[in-house]
């Protein structure tokens, strides 16, 4: 957690200070790609590799989905307070 | 939407390969993969840092603005908690890491992977790019029924890139910079909200 913190920030500080340097940053955003395809194939490796994975597939999928629903729902009810919030807010101008 | 589609052919591709049960000892992926993923999300601070747009954005605080990821986070969060009331399965900290992913399954995947286990790292994979797709194919929809905060709301952390084209055409341009700043925030958080419910 905190590590993930101290990480990210450094990156963006580094950002920061790389602002303008085009180059770089190009070679930064092909990295970042690069990376996750890396990091994709490896996850991707590890579950072909695991039978037990392999077997659960469709309950992994249909937990994934339930959660998926759920988030969205709750998600889109939360912004349709606020929706509601900020239009009369707008309305009483 | 062809950056996803590439990225999740190369996760198919190493499921295919991780079949054959012999790799060479160098490809050993949990022996590099914490490194791996530190490298990343701190190319992500870099990208992130040398956005202009990105900062400028994040630096125009305006309450109303700001309480559309809070909305988020807490809508997300509570909608996947009343999973845990029902199923037994899974515990409440799994479903909010999962949930806290906003859509950024490559990222949130391998984050959870690399913490918790390949089982949750699947579920947050599919989990999060059905949430891409459901925003991108249910926007219109979303907007008749929830307002037109509901598709950045949706999109999570992709309001800022792979949704914001629906969104601009759903809920109309005014909404773009919301959008915007909705997902880079979000983009920000995941790391660190994943992180932390699985330290729980």
């Amino acid at each position: 957690m905190l590590i993930v913190a101290v990480i990210m920030l450094a990156g963006m500080l580094a950002g920061y200070l790389l602002r303008g340097r085009k180059r770089i940053l190009r070679i930064n955003s092909r990295m970042t790609m690069w990376t996750i395809y890396l990091l994709l194939f490896f996850m991707g490796m590890v579950i072909g590799h695991d039978e037990y994975i392999m077997q659960q597939l469709p309950e992994l999928g249909f937990m994934a989905f339930i959660i998926t629903i759920m988030a969205v729902l709750g998600s889109v009810s939360m912004a349709w307070v606020l929706w509601k919030l900020m239009f009369r807010k707008e309305n009483k101008g | 939407m062809r950056g996803s589609f590439i990225i999740l052919g190369f996760f198919i591709v190493g499921i295919f390969v991780g079949q054959f049960n012999h790799f060479p000892a160098w490809v050993s992926p949990d022996k590099y993969s914490s490194w791996v993923l530190y490298l990343l999300m701190f190319l992500i601070g870099v990208g992130v840092g040398a956005d202009k747009k990105a900062m400028r954005t994040l630096t125009t605080f305006n309450l109303t603005i700001f309480m559309v990821p809070v909305s988020t986070i807490i809508g997300t969060l509570l909608g996947v908690s009343l999973i845990g009331l029902v199923v037994r399965e899974i515990s409440f900290a799994e479903l909010m890491a999962v949930g806290a992913g906003f859509g950024y399954y490559s990222l949130s995947s391998v984050i959870i992977t690399e913490l918790h286990s390949a089982e949750l790292g699947v579920i947050a994979l599919l989990s999060n790019v059905m949430r891409e797709i459901i925003t991108l194919l249910f926007a219109p929809l979303l907007v008749k029924g929830f307002g037109k905060l509901a598709p950045v709301s949706s999109g999570g952390a992709t309001s800022m890139d792979t949704t914001l084209p629906i969104i601009n055409i759903t809920s109309g341009k005014e909404f773009a910079l919301i959008a915007f700043f909705h997902g880079i925030l979000l983009t920000i958080l995941v790391p660190f909200l994943v992180a932390f419910f699985l330290s729980l």
